[in-house]
């Protein structure tokens, strides 16, 4: 595969806004994320797939997935 | 080859919305609890006001009292945090005096169909140009988790400890039966299907509800026995309705019981500014 292909996604998490109501740990349908203490961490980030669940259904504007 | 691929690859790379550009970020975070829909649902107006084009100093949202009514103190519109149940009242004298404005009223499900029933029903009945967005979460959030008009019956509130005996209200039935012109039902679990709803009110001329079933994990979901915000999506949101589209192709049980979702009731009618505009022109130009 090319460099692109590669390439991982920059997710950007707001520890400020994030309450840690693990919806987006929840409904991530490959598993990246997890609570670690009172905020949402990246566990896995090669799984990635940019689908943007987490920032969809964020409640707290605390998510978002830059490339 | 390779070259296409990357391309390819490069079309799906995901660009992110950027609410900024709509809110007022130095009153994040806000209050609403871990796991509140409204949020979510927030979000969703926002996308959808994106999509519409309009001018955010030409919207103007306006709320009463409750969790949901302090969406406006988060938005970059003009912006009103009126009385309990009276938003509409108000929307009803901005549209008035300036027909031009676009009228957003945030309401929630005690605000609309309880404490401002009767300003809700008589705004649908006159056809104004407004678009309601009814946060339905089933209980009174802000003061303690009190039973609402749409809680169904047999749940727990603060107010019903042993069951609530009182039969809910239908918003989108009854917005329909006092004269709405478009009625539509969302969910905060189908966001991207919220947000394409609320598009539609938007655009539509006349009164525009969208009724948003979402989950108060705090009284509502703790009350009534839901292990977690998420579980309350997937129970309320996602097993509880059903896309009015879907409706004929699936089996009689598999609807029976559930809300509709998507746009239920679309119909024109002469518009309350519009008419009022030619009662004007009538008055100036009779005897």
């Amino acid at each position: 595969m090319g460099e692109a292909a590669a390439k991982l996604p920059n997710i950007v998490i707001h520890e400020k806004l994030c309450k840690a109501c693990s919806i987006c740990v929840d409904f991530c349908p490959t598993n990246v994320l997890e609570i670690k203490g009172s905020c949402v961490a990246v566990k896995n980030l090669a799984a990635c797939t940019r689908c943007q669940l987490c920032d969809l259904r964020c409640p707290d504007f605390a998510i978002q997935i830059f490339d | 080859m390779s070259e296409p691929a990357v391309k390819e690859k490069k079309q799906k790379l995901s660009v992110p919305f950027n609410y900024d550009k709509y809110m007022r970020p130095h009153k994040l975070p806000h209050i609403w609890c871990p796991g509140c829909g409204h949020g979510i649902v927030l979000k969703s107006l926002l996308r959808a006001v994106e999509a519409t084009g309009i001018d955010k100093d030409n919207i103007c949202m306006v709320s009463g009292i409750g969790c949901s009514s302090r969406t406006p103190g988060y938005v970059d519109f003009n912006t009103m945090h009126t009385l309990h149940g009276r938003a509409f009242s108000f929307a009803t004298g901005i549209k008035l005096a300036k027909p031009e404005m676009k009228v957003i009223v945030i309401s929630g499900d005690g605000d609309a169909l309880a404490i401002g029933g009767n300003h809700f029903i008589h705004t649908c009945r006159r056809n104004i140009d407004l678009t309601a967005i009814v946060y339905t979460n089933s209980t009174y959030g802000m003061t303690g988790g009190q039973y609402s008009p749409t809680t169904p019956i047999g749940d727990i509130a603060t107010t019903s400890r042993y069951g609530n005996i009182e039969p809910p209200f239908d918003a989108c039935e009854m917005a329909k039966a006092a004269g709405a012109t478009f009625v539509a039902r969302g969910t905060a679990y189908h966001t991207l299907e919220l947000e394409k709803t609320i598009l539609a009110a938007l655009q539509h001329k006349g009164m525009s509800v969208v009724d948003v079933i979402d989950a108060c994990p705090t009284y509502y979901g703790r009350m009534n026995k839901f292990k977690s915000a998420t579980h309350m999506m997937e129970v309320i949101e996602k097993d509880g309705t059903v896309n009015v589209k879907q409706v004929d192709k699936l089996p009689p049980e598999k609807v029976q019981g559930k809300l509709l979702r998507g746009i239920l009731h679309n119909v024109e009618r002469p518009e309350y500014c519009q008419q009022y505009a030619n009662i004007i022109e009538k008055a100036k130009g009779g005897k």
